[in-house]
């Protein structure tokens, strides 16, 4: 049996690379925590997509909503929240081709619809969606190594080539079968060196205590990506990290992403790594989407007051200007008692008495596929 | 308690540390052997000018609260001086220069009225199952200066200038949020009217609006009760927003210390200009060179030779590996340790 190459074929021609596909479509997404004071809606109302080999970077506070989001689409959201509305359409393009040999066509799969458990959420979490999480501390077993960690995840998710069928021009027929453990090792070691890791045959080994807080990081992102998938999620990857490592690992994640025509969801809170990892924002308060428009509109010609006292509140590097900083009224609502109308109207600038507390605004576009949830740009 | 003399070159200093070391022990073993040390803080020279704040920035792990922490002798130093201008332990009540670190206990509580504290973690730096008011009131009531009646008002008025409402003093600390709990503990600080407030990274656990909030309380403070602030943090552009003077550290020891303005605009260790490029502009269209820094930040433990940043310096030469830099004052108040300061061409912001 002649074995196939053993490097990870991130750049392999199996998948699309048209970059304007479609890979998630978010509609009207509605998550809600029934808790014993009341419900809480977490999001509301939540409208975006995801196109293959796109950035999309999602902002706002703490307690906006933007984690549950993310967990949302992998159907990971803990108990008692539940997605009561809206859909989630994950336009699959398998993989790997079916018993007769064939692949199939993009099928189009509504992730709410499925069983958070079943067989078909499984493959696509962590297989074909992947997701990195805040805390590399946390995220990790500490009773198992690094690569104990990364051979779940390849022997979980992966397939190896065994033979060509048959080359028929247009598309090569393979037969796939799960790796070997060595093989799977072998992944690993080469996964952990992409990701900058110092060693990596002696690192694999290693269990995460003996990891620093930025190799760690890196771990999570190596586990990750050893499944080649198409989307990833990253949920805070660097806020725990300091800047000079925060630098290599954003510069390891774009350049996988460029290899591999990967999407990018990026959860922050950091203005600055939005700035220059996005191709498009979506800014949320209070489980609501205020804002959505391209990483430049958005920065330079923000519409919704929220965004703009966002961008003001941020100290920037530069000449000292003296200035003190425009912080944004008042504190975030009691997620319980949210305000009448536009839940940001208490703390608005531009609060319009007797409109912004009795009306609800409509997301309104506000020109080249900018959108904004704000009564000021209302007729 | 010996008098000291004022440092000559600087005037209206508050702050002055020389020297100051902690060094770890690494123990192990039955016989809890000391088999070698972790140089926390090694060599730390800085100073704080009387209403100014001095940011002190650097990586996790390269000393900044531990050093923060030794000057109020929360960690007994291993060496070093502090000295720093005293009010209550001068007998005529002038304020006098004192080293904090030959002061017996009695007077290091004294001392502590005039160098308050602010914590990063709004959540476990306040007790759950103390009220406000008795949070607030627990400084007075140590130094016993608390007075039924005068002291709820003094509290009361603290707690309305940090932006609380007085209806809060009989809440509990859970039942706020972490902005703010921040400033229940900002209002514990200020309570006996001190003149240093060490802040141990204030606003890192805070979102960016409510950072902006307690940024400019803290500034709006500085200028009402003429304090001085020694601002531990991480993030380049808070630090640089608030500070006078900024003292960056690369593994226990400062690596350069200047005027916020010169720091950043004209850095003179390659430490300070890798970090600056590194840190995240929130601009889409700001295309620079940033310089990765490759590997991790030294282990204090087992420092490497010579200038610790050596590994991980571009501009790194033969004697960078062998001899380590001296901090020397190369313009007036623009302080480094780097062999090659002068000769390097380094970019700010």
């Amino acid at each position: 049996m002649s074995t196939p190459s053993l490097a990870t074929s991130l750049e392999t021609s199996d998948r699309p690379t048209d970059v304007r596909q479609t890979l998630i479509e978010v509609r009207d997404l509605k998550v809600e925590f029934n808790i014993r004071g009341g419900v809480v809606k977490a999001v509301d109302g939540l409208t975006f997509d995801i196109k293959r080999g796109q950035t999309v970077g999602i902002i706002g506070e703490s307690g906006c909503g933007k984690s549950v989001t993310a967990r949302a689409i992998l159907r990971m959201v803990p108990r008692p929240g539940k997605i009561t509305g809206g859909e989630i359409l994950y336009y699959r393009y398998s993989r790997y081709p079916g018993k007769d040999g064939k692949t199939k066509d993009i099928e189009v799969i509504d992730m709410t619809k499925l069983d958070p458990d079943g067989e078909l959420v499984r493959q696509i979490r962590g297989g074909e969606i992947a997701m990195i999480f805040q805390e590399p501390m946390s995220s990790l077993t500490p009773v198992y190594t690094a690569g104990a960690h990364l051979n779940e995840a390849i022997t979980l998710h992966r397939l190896l080539p065994v033979k060509t069928l048959g080359d028929q021009m247009v598309e090569k027929i393979m037969e796939y079968r799960p790796v070997t453990k060595d093989e799977a090792r072998a992944i690993a070691i080469e996964m952990l060196r992409r990701v900058g890791i110092p060693k990596p045959e002696q690192r694999v080994d290693s269990y995460p205590h003996q990891l620093s807080g930025g190799q760690r990081q890196r771990v999570m992102i190596a586990i990750a990506l050893s499944t080649e998938p198409y989307m990833l999620i990253a949920d805070e990857p660097t806020t725990a990290l300091d800047v000079s490592i925060e630098a290599q690992i954003l510069d390891i994640m774009r350049e996988l992403q460029q290899t591999a025509n990967m999407a990018i969801m990026f959860i922050t809170h950091n203005l600055g790594v939005i700035a220059s990892m996005a191709d498009e924002i979506v800014v949320m308060y209070m489980g609501k989407q205020v804002e959505r428009a391209k990483v430049v509109d958005l920065f330079y010609n923000p519409k919704h007051p929220y965004t703009q006292a966002l961008l003001q509140s941020v100290p920037k590097l530069g000449p000292k200007t003296g200035a003190r900083l425009a912080s944004i009224e008042g504190m975030v609502p009691d997620p319980l008692n949210l305000p009448t109308g536009c839940v940001f109207h208490p703390r608005c600038p531009a609060f319009m008495a007797g409109k912004c507390d009795k009306l609800i605004p409509n997301w309104t576009n506000v020109g080249d596929n900018h959108w904004v949830r704000c009564l000021l740009y209302e007729e | 308690m010996a008098e000291v003399a004022q440092n000559g070159k600087v005037d209206n200093l508050l702050l002055d540390v020389h020297g100051l070391k902690k060094y770890f022990p690494i123990q192990k073993g039955l016989l809890r052997r000391v088999v070698g040390y972790v140089k926390a803080v090694d060599d730390v020279s800085l100073y704080v000018r009387e209403g100014e704040t001095l940011g002190l920035v650097g990586e996790s792990g390269c000393g900044k609260t531990t050093a923060s922490r030794s000057i109020i002798r929360l960690y007994e130093p291993t060496a070093g001086q502090v000295l720093f201008k005293s009010r209550v332990l001068s007998p005529d009540g002038q304020p006098r220069m004192v080293n904090l670190l030959e002061l017996n206990r009695e007077q290091m509580t004294k001392v502590r009225q005039e160098i308050a504290m602010i914590f990063q973690d709004p959540i476990n730096s306040l007790n759950p199952r103390m009220t406000v008011a008795d949070i607030i009131a627990e400084p007075l009531v140590i130094h016993g200066k608390y007075q039924k009646g005068r002291s709820e008002e003094i509290i009361v008025n603290l707690l309305e200038r940090v932006g609380l409402r007085a209806d809060h003093l009989r809440r509990y600390p859970h039942e706020f949020s972490g902005g703010q709990r921040q400033r229940i503990g900002i209002a514990r600080a200020l309570a006996l009217n001190p003149r240093l407030v060490l802040c141990d990274e204030p606003v890192s656990a805070l979102d960016v609006s409510i950072q902006a909030q307690t940024l400019n309380l803290l500034q709006d403070l500085q200028k009402e009760f003429n304090l001085s602030y020694l601002f531990v943090a991480h993030d380049l552009s808070v630090v640089q927003h608030i500070s006078d003077r900024v003292a960056v550290m690369y593994v226990g020891k400062v690596a350069e210390m200047a005027g916020a303005e010169e720091l950043y605009a004209n850095p003179l260790h390659p430490y300070t200009e890798a970090l600056l490029s590194a840190v995240p502009k929130p601009d889409p269209l700001y295309k620079s060179e940033r310089i990765i820094m490759q590997g991790d930040v030294a282990d204090p433990a087992h420092p490497p030779s010579g200038c610790y940043f050596h590994p991980r310096c571009r501009y790194a030469v033969d004697r960078c590996k062998t001899e380590a830099p001296a901090f020397r004052e190369l313009k007036p108040d623009h302080w480094v340790a780097c062999h090659r300061a002068e000769e390097l061409q380094l970019k700010g912001i």
